[in-house]
């Protein structure tokens, strides 16, 4: 349903509905339909930390299990870590799985933080995956992987 | 073009040494994705803040990138270690290199 995933992206879809009718609005969505797909993200997150291993566990992903408006999606995240000099959460990224572009934030703490710990809004274009990423200050990666169902409009995901 | 909204942070006033406290941010932006369309069919350009930093007393301590995922109206929050009294300070940074800043005092006892 084309006409569904694209509406989560634009807003002024009921103004565009009544300028251009549905039909003509469905031809001119079509074309950019360029959601990402489960393997590429994953092929990606590897390259970009260069296909190290990804241990378990340590995050916490806090996400709905469902999201009735795919527009502001709560996240929230905590890394397990002392947050010392010595050891401490360098960074956490998060990816998106089917959104267009699946980079959703990176975030970059220190041992002044005290917590490996944030909360931000995000967008999700469809039901997906949502992956976060942690680097600790010694070089290890942690993963952890969450599906978020998305509702748009009441009309069932 | 300057982000013109005023940022919301709230911040406890006072802490205690060594108390991690919570954070939270709230700047008004559309955060416009770069893959919307307008009703004449073109592409309606990306702008985005894609940087958010906390400082406290100078020194960075948390720092988000953001991407188009992000939703308009950005929300933060985040935590920090309060050892000592002093100021923070909260920047926010769009694509067009504009800048928005905010800032709140903290009184470690």
């Amino acid at each position: 349903m084309p006409l569904h995933l694209d509406a989560t992206l634009v807003p002024t879809r009921r103004r565009a509905l009544k300028l251009a009718g549905l039909a003509t609005l469905a031809a001119v969505l079509a074309p950019r339909m360029a959601l990402a797909t489960e393997a590429q993200v994953a092929d990606e997150i590897k390259k970009l930390f260069s296909g190290k291993a990804m241990g378990e566990g340590k995050i916490k992903l806090d996400l709905p299990e469902i999201a009735e408006n795919g527009l502001v999606v709560p996240i929230n995240l905590d890394v397990e870590s002392p947050m010392t000099e010595a050891d401490f959460v360098k960074s956490v990224h998060v990816f998106a799985d089917g959104n267009p572009l699946p980079q959703v934030l990176t975030y970059r703490f220190t041992p002044e933080s005290g917590k490996a710990s944030a909360s931000a809004r995000m967008r999700l274009a469809q039901t997906q995956n949502v992956i976060a990423v942690a680097e600790m200050s010694n070089g290890q990666l942690y993963s952890a992987k969450a599906q978020v169902k998305v509702t748009i409009g009441g009309c069932g995901g | 073009m300057a982000i013109k909204s005023q940022p919301r942070v709230r911040v406890p006033a006072q802490a205690k040494a060594g108390e991690i406290i919570e954070i939270k941010t709230l700047i008004s932006h559309e955060m416009e994705s770069g893959q919307r369309k307008d009703a004449a069919g073109k592409t309606v350009p990306r702008d985005i803040i894609n940087t958010f930093q906390a400082a406290f007393n100078g020194k960075p301590f948390f720092t988000a990138e953001w991407f188009p995922s992000i939703s308009a109206n950005p929300y933060q929050s985040f935590f920090f270690r309060a050892k000592e009294s002093g100021e923070f300070t909260f920047t926010w940074k769009d694509d067009a290199g504009a800048e928005q800043k905010a800032s709140a005092k903290l009184t470690v006892a």
